[in-house]
């Protein structure tokens, strides 16, 4: 969220304003924070590497004459004997969806300043982010125990354990990542180190409770990406 | 709080409302697209419903969690322009796993010319 006035200057909304913005000879993105920008620039270049291993996984599906393995079977659990399909999938669709939305709200009370409600939201993230990697280690061991292997598996066409490791097991790497930088970030806020401005690591900027935006930046393009593995590879 | 720190304040945060109503959204999509798979929808039904409910998510998410909404068009459009090349680079690769598809029936099923 930019400000839309810079040193008592209004500054124009609209196609106008970018296009004053890009032609001001000055910085461009005005009224965001440089972490923010950069934040935004790095969660473009992911979106690349997920589109590449989402496209090279609609190639691979394409073009293989062998059938695919029907992901509502394979992905399904028995509760009491009967199978439910994709069951666990949406189970962790909705804890990513649930941590994402205390996320929004972390980074909301975050500019309030109001820091106890802020810390507790992002440690029930930092919860919410590790069920869902544990959930996903339940997953991938029971289709490992399963026989599904990189090099073949016994549903259907060979390419699919390729494809599953790599772009869920990409994804649960970027999920880990955040989980860690949410229970540091957890203890940042109670610590008040936002309040005191206190410097963080490999950094000369001030401690600011922007950096829990730029955090939820991340987490939210964690459950962006998860939207589209949900819907290619588990629903398609 | 002065007059001027306290606009500053109300520039930078939105009514808790708003997020509410967009996470009550999603979890409704979200349940919608798993109700495509437990009834079963096949051909163009599924696929269509599939990518309305993700596109409305993915949409949601950015514009509303991630504040795309709010931002300055400076940023949005550099976000969102290079899109268009990973939709160009989805056609390419259409045509490309087409013509492998082809081949490989031609020549592994039908046994060539």
């Amino acid at each position: 969220m930019s400000e839309q006035k810079i040193d008592g200057f209004e500054l124009k909304p609209g196609f106008k304003g970018m296009a004053s913005d890009t032609g001001s000879d000055q910085t461009m993105f005005k009224g965001v924070h440089w972490g923010k920008a950069m934040m935004w620039i790095f969660l473009l270049s992911d979106t690349f590497v997920f589109s590449c291993f989402l496209i090279s996984y609609m190639k691979g599906r394409g073009s293989t004459i062998v059938d695919w393995p029907n992901t509502s079977e394979v992905f399904s659990l028995y509760v009491g004997g009967v199978p439910v399909p994709l069951l666990l999938i949406a189970i962790m669709t909705f804890v990513l969806i649930t941590s994402s939305g205390t996320m929004a709200l972390a980074v909301k009370y975050g500019y309030e300043k109001n820091r106890k409600m802020c810390g507790w939201l992002i440690l029930a993230t930092a919860v919410g982010g590790l069920t869902f990697v544990g959930m996903q280690v339940f997953e991938w061991s029971k289709l490992i125990h399963e026989g599904v292997r990189p090099w073949g598996n016994p549903f259907g066409a060979s390419q699919f354990g390729s494809f599953f490791f790599m772009i869920t097991g990409f994804h649960g790497f970027h999920v880990s990542i955040g989980v860690i930088f949410l229970f540091i970030y957890t203890y940042k806020v109670f610590a008040g180190h936002y309040e005191s401005k206190k410097r963080g690591w490999f950094t000369k900027m001030k401690g600011d409770y922007v950096e829990i935006e730029i955090l939820g930046l991340y987490w939210h393009f964690v459950d962006l990406v998860w939207v589209f593995i949900f819907a290619f590879f588990y629903l398609w | 709080m002065n007059e001027t720190t306290k606009k500053e304040d109300q520039t930078s945060t939105q009514k808790i409302g708003i997020y509410l109503w967009i996470w009550l959204l999603l979890f409704v999509l979200s349940f919608f697209s798993y109700m495509v798979d437990w009834y079963q929808f096949q051909g163009m039904l599924r696929w269509s419903l599939i990518l309305f409910f993700m596109f409305l998510k993915a949409g949601l998410i950015m514009a509303f969690f991630m504040h795309l909404f709010w931002e300055r068009y400076a940023l949005v459009n550099v976000l969102l322009w290079p899109m268009t090349a990973i939709a160009c680079f989805i056609f390419l690769m259409t045509a490309e796993f087409k013509y492998t598809l082809f081949s490989r029936f031609f020549y592994f099923v039908v046994g060539g010319a």
